[in-house]
């Protein structure tokens, strides 16, 4: 290949999707000039998929709601591994960063007094899901693309230019980012279309490159989710936390099997959906763990009243977090008794009149007509878990969002400890919004902070090109594997070997088997040519899932205890030890390496929005003592002043 | 399990060609899981444009048996056993290579489309809205934006001359939508849609409504009332009396 | 796509089939072309014929005939004078079928169904376009549809009077009367509603120009109930075309003497 495309921007925002769109509009308001690059088109990125809403605590429906039930919420949800922090500022700017939407044109669905309505979701306390039927996801992104636009026609009026401020680059794909003496100085990518290679000089990053899932059979991510930026993350020198953590969203379609994984939205269950068994129980009541016993109701008649009444009544536990819905189903079908093509059942049609449920559920009631010739409005939905979302991610200041790396950030699924060990539906929305914003404007302070540039070293981006043209090859032969096949193989062994239930025998199977994979991938070789090549595609891509995969095994090896998204058949309890502990990847001159690293200790001021008895769930006897000095301190300096 | 024909369309804007496979089909799978086993067994390079594989962002539009639809939302048993599935890129576009299409005249388009005008009394957070008044302009918003309208219009699928002039149906429901926001303070967007976007070249003979994955009423409740907002404007005897008498309009009701 | 602007002049896909479709596609407009075209030879034989128009036994009028304002018209049947000369290229109801001609031509539904099936602008979606150019709507003379507001005005009272002339054939000379005459007429007067109330500009006129419907209650009711009308705007344009064409035969039988009315009462 001859020329290389140069282009030269302030900051670099990778990924287009609600994380990445929001992170572009500040760092753009900031004055700096901003490059968008999207994978696919403009508009189509994963957050098109979200289905449910964005989780604020406005306080519109139930005025009971605020900051700290919302960050209580987030933080029983995670298992108290995430960052408090997080969760703090998530739980304090969401709101704002929702009721922003509305000045760029977003259109809610809204309450009788014309406020934003909020709906119920497994585990917030109070209904809180900003939604737009069962489309919010998709409301969300062509807000955010339309706000762009809208910025750009603002850059042609002042500039001259619709692409003076803020560019995007559409299917476009970032192979590597360039480092100078551990500062991001770029970043080396080729052109989908002409599979031109593009060179990006960049004093600041922003990833916002979404998940993993693809690296599994069963899931409702899309092509896309291959880990880019986790493994970018690494080979630039950050640190990756809570990998161990992958949500398996408890109901994803099991029938027919080409659309086995395609998502089934919370929202069925919280405007009243109910799973049951193939002997018609709402087996759900039996699944309620002790630290949720509290907050579930334990009949079918007091669930049933809680939507009407819930001031007064429990929620039902078919509300319970992703995690512990996932595992239930699981166990049922295990036990026999489960749905014809081997999930439960899913049943909205004898809880609502049909045209509600075609009002509410509008998606998802075309999705299953259309797909698996099912009426919702007249029949159960059959469902099972599907991977859907990673907890972990690029460990990254709270505030800044910034990673171990200078000039890099991180934003959205991408990043991680903002969901601890479980991710509330509904908190990956505003997540996008709170901490998108954070990454663009720290991205543009710390580039306007710049006196000189790091600058990208000619030898790397020679390496780069190198690289990824000696993938195509004119025909594959009996030393060179097939990308499709790879990946294929790879899908296989994540989902059953480092799935929804795992034991430390699977795993160490799994990490041999990732290393010969490993191998493999060092062969993959892809046919044609440049242009439009998903083949080649997919071989640039499948070194970045063998990595992230082998740091999730690696660290679902090392915590051996169940909590959220990790399940470990052989350690079914959680283990008020392990709750102090965050496993950390980073990428050394051998490989993966992970060490344990000390949680940071919640401030006493948030730790005492929980009961004691709650907190006595979680923490060890040790910071149960230290907690309760703290508080006495507290009150007693209270009672002085 | 069974062995279907299948041709599909192969090449780059140098030329191409309709080429024949035949390919397993499994019960319950959409057009675009046969295109998947293609690129993984014979033809690694076969270019398509996809995402979701749900319906939901509306990447893999296309030409079936030459109707435009979604790859993965046509499903295998609407076709007979041994009938011939020709699947081509879709045509209103230039090719890039294969089954993609370089749809860049929609976001053209989409840039040229004067954005929501905030209220400047309102801070955010108060905007207060019923639901009566959204629900016209959140059927516009269900648009996933796969562009089979705009691909299927005739003013500019035959005549591509149009394009300059006409923006497309795409771009009426965004009108539509912005004209019939409740706090849009953009008062000439009915003038806009007329002069700029060519609302004018629309015959109605509705086949963004037909091809429509999204089941969005396109033409009756976008543009045929954009044109009748036009008229309001332009045409309208006793709109234009009752303006004369009564000294406002009803518009800003 | 890096940039959002398409070198100019790139070409197309290079498809030699100018259709893929392997549905019978020529079907629907086929139908329509012959559908319209036969109701238009019948309705233009009957308009000039001028005679077996009026059943003065029962005093039912045809709907081709009302209002009958010509000199030549049956003084019984003019309910609403007679000014016109009597001329054999003048209608008898000169006054009302030239702007049911054009409601009916500009009706955003019927533009549909002859521009795919008269002039092939396109003949069926994704089938190419007839003809070379396209101007659609912009210019002389099409420009003209836009006054489809006025035409409906004009056909909103037109039916009121076709409601009339059924109420006059309710009661004659020994009262209140009923025959079959009668319901084919009045089921053809609340077809004619059901286009004309569900018609794209009265939907308009009546909420859908309004940016609040919660601000007016009563207009937003109105609307959805037109809405509902609409959505079936194809059906019942199809509708009326047939009861007006058979209330004016089974008027033209009986005058004619082909067979008698079936009578219910007097």
């Amino acid at each position: 290949m001859s020329q290389i495309e140069r282009h030269s921007f302030d900051v670099l925002v990778i990924g287009a999707g609600g994380a990445g769109l929001r992170a572009a509009i500040e760092s753009r308001t900031a004055g700096q000039k901003t490059a968008i690059i999207s994978k696919s088109l403009f508009g189509k990125a994963h957050t098109v998929m979200a289905e449910g809403g964005a989780a604020a605590a406005m306080g519109n429906v139930n005025s009971g709601d605020n900051w700290q039930v919302h960050f209580r919420d987030t933080m029983r949800g995670g298992k108290f591994l995430n960052h408090y922090r997080m969760a703090e500022l998530h739980a304090k700017e969401a709101p704002d960063r929702i009721w922003e939407l509305e000045t760029y044109g977003a259109l809610f669905d809204r309450t009788k007094d014309g406020k934003i309505s909020q709906r119920n979701f497994g585990g917030h306390e109070y209904p809180r899901l900003a939604h737009v039927g069962d489309r919010t996801g998709l409301e969300m992104i062509r807000t955010l693309q339309q706000q762009i636009v809208s910025l750009q026609q603002e850059d042609k009026r002042n500039a001259g230019a619709y692409e003076s401020k803020l560019k995007i680059f559409h299917e476009t794909t970032i192979v590597e980012l360039l480092v100078d003496d551990g500062r991001i100085a770029g970043a080396f990518g080729y052109i989908r279309e002409t599979g031109k290679f593009v060179l990006f000089e960049a004093p600041a990053v922003i990833l916002a490159t979404g998940g993993v899932g693809k690296s599994f059979k069963v899931t409702s991510n899309s092509w896309e989710y291959t880990g880019d930026g986790h493994a970018l993350a690494l080979r630039a020198g950050a640190s990756l936390v809570n990998m161990e953590f992958v949500q398996f969203h408890p109901t994803g379609m099991v029938w027919p099997p080409s659309v086995k994984g395609i998502l089934v939205t919370e929202s069925v269950r919280g405007d009243g959906g109910v799973l049951t068994n193939s002997e018609g129980k709402r087996f759900m009541f039996d699944y309620v763990p002790d630290v949720f016993k509290d907050q579930y109701a334990t009949t079918e008649a007091e669930g049933d009243r809680w939507y009407t009444d819930p001031d007064n009544n429990k929620r039902p536990p078919e509300l319970l977090p992703r995690d512990e819905v996932a595992r239930a189903i699981n166990a049922e079908v295990k036990a026999g008794r489960g749905s014809p093509h081997g999930g439960v059942f899913l049943d909205v049609s004898s809880r609502m009149k049909a045209e509600e449920i075609v009002k509410r559920l509008p998606s998802m009631h075309h999705q299953f007509k259309e797909l698996a010739d099912v009426d919702i409005t007249a029949e159960p939905m059959e469902v099972g878990p599907t991977c859907h979302y990673v907890m972990g991610g690029i460990e990254v200041d709270p505030d800044t969002q910034e990673s171990k790396v200078t000039g890099l950030f991180a934003a959205g699924e991408v990043s991680g400890g903002m969901h601890g060990s479980n991710r509330l539906g509904g908190n990956s929305l505003s997540d996008l919004l709170v901490f998108g914003k954070r990454a663009g404007e720290h991205a543009a302070t710390y580039v306007a902070s710049l006196d000189a540039r790091p600058k990208p070293r000619e030898a790397d981006v020679t390496a780069l090109t190198e690289y990824a043209e000696g993938l195509l090859v004119d025909t594959f032969t009996e030393e060179t594997e097939n990308p499709y096949t790879l990946q294929q193989d790879l899908q296989e062994v994540m989902n059953d070997l480092v799935g929804i239930i795992r034991r430390a025998g699977e795993l160490e199977e799994a990490l041999t088997k990732l290393s010969e994979l490993g191998k493999r991938v060092d062969k993959v070789k892809a046919t044609g040519g440049f242009a439009y090549n998903p083949g080649w595609h997919l071989a640039i891509d499948l070194r970045n899932m063998i990595t992230v995969s082998e740091c999730i095994a690696k660290a679902a090896l090392e915590r051996n205890e169940s909590r959220g998204g990790h399940t470990r058949e052989d350690r079914p309890a959680m283990d008020p030890q392990w709750r102090k502990v965050n496993l950390v990847c980073t990428l050394g001159e051998s490989g993966i390496v992970l060490k344990r690293q000390p949680l940071p200790t919640m401030p006493t001021a948030l730790m005492s929005l929980f009961d004691r008895s709650e907190l006595s769930k979680y923490l060890t006897e040790a910071e149960l003592d230290e907690f309760d000095k703290a508080v006495t301190a507290t009150d007693e300096d209270g009672e002085t002043s | 399990m069974s062995t279907r024909h299948f041709r599909i369309w192969r090449g780059d804007d140098d030329g191409g060609e309709l080429t024949d496979y035949d390919i397993e089909v499994n019960e319950g799978e959409v057009v675009l899981d046969i295109i998947h086993r293609l690129q993984a067994t014979e033809a690694p390079d076969l270019a398509v444009r996809w995402n979701c594989k749900a319906g939901k962002c509306g990447s893999c539009s296309a030409e079936i048996n030459g109707k435009p639809r979604l790859l993965c939302m046509t499903r295998m048993s609407t076709f007979d056993e041994n009938e011939t599935v020709t699947v081509t890129p879709i045509r209103n576009f230039p090719i890039v290579r294969d089954l993609v299409a370089d749809v860049s005249y929609n976001y053209e388009k989409a840039r040229a489309m004067p954005a929501f005008a905030p209220p400047s009394d309102l801070a955010p957070g108060e905007y207060r809205m019923q639901q009566v008044d959204v629900e016209r302009s959140q059927e516009f918003r269900k648009c996933i934006e796969c562009f089979l309208c705009q691909n299927v219009c005739h003013v500019t699928r035959d005549h591509e001359e149009n394009k300059e002039a006409f923006a497309g149906p795409r771009l009426f429901i965004r009108a539509a939508e912005l004209d019939m926001h409740p706090l849009d303070t953009k008062p000439d967007r009915k003038e806009f849609a007329q002069a700029e976007q060519g609302l004018g070249y629309c015959n109605i003979t509705k086949c963004c409504t037909d091809v429509c994955p999204e089941h969005i009423k396109i033409t009756d409740n976008g543009i045929i009332p954009m044109k009748e907002r036009v008229v309001d404007r332009k045409y309208d005897p006793l709109v234009w009396l009752g303006r004369k008498i009564f000294r406002r309009d009803q518009l800003d009701g | 796509m890096t940039s959002t602007s398409a070198p100019p002049g790139r070409p197309r896909a290079a498809i030699a089939e100018r259709t893929l479709r392997t549905d019978r596609w020529w079907l629907a407009p086929l139908a329509t072309f012959v559908g319209l075209s036969a109701w238009v030879v019948y309705a233009t034989v009957r308009v000039f014929m001028q005679s077996d128009y009026w059943v003065a036994e029962y005093g039912y009028l045809t709907p081709f005939y009302s209002p009958c304002v010509s000199v030549g018209c049956v003084p019984e049947a003019s309910h609403f004078g007679q000014i016109l000369p009597d001329n054999p290229l003048i209608p008898y109801a000169a006054f009302s079928l030239p702007f049911l001609l054009i409601f009916r031509l500009t009706c955003y539904y019927y533009r549909r169904a002859y521009y795919r099936s008269f002039w092939l602008s396109p003949p069926a979606c994704a089938v190419p376009d007839g003809h070379k150019s396209y101007t659609g709507e912009t210019r002389f003379p099409l420009i003209f549809q836009n006054a489809h507001r006025w035409t409906f005005y004009l056909a909103a009272v037109i039916v009121v009077i076709n409601t009339w002339d059924a109420i006059l054939a309710m009661f004659g000379p020994n009262g209140f009367q009923l025959g079959l005459g009668n319901l084919i007429l009045w089921a053809n007067v609340i077809l004619l509603w059901c286009y004309t109330a569900g018609c794209h500009s009265c939907r308009h006129i009546m909420g859908g120009r309004l940016k609040h419907f919660s601000k007016h209650p009563v207009r937003y009711r109105a609307w959805s109930m037109v809405s509902t009308l609409n959505a079936r705007h194809m059906q019942y344009a199809w509708y009326t075309l047939a009861s007006l064409a058979i209330a004016d035969f089974y008027v033209m039988a009986l005058a004619a003497g082909w067979f008698s009315d079936l009578r219910f009462i007097n």
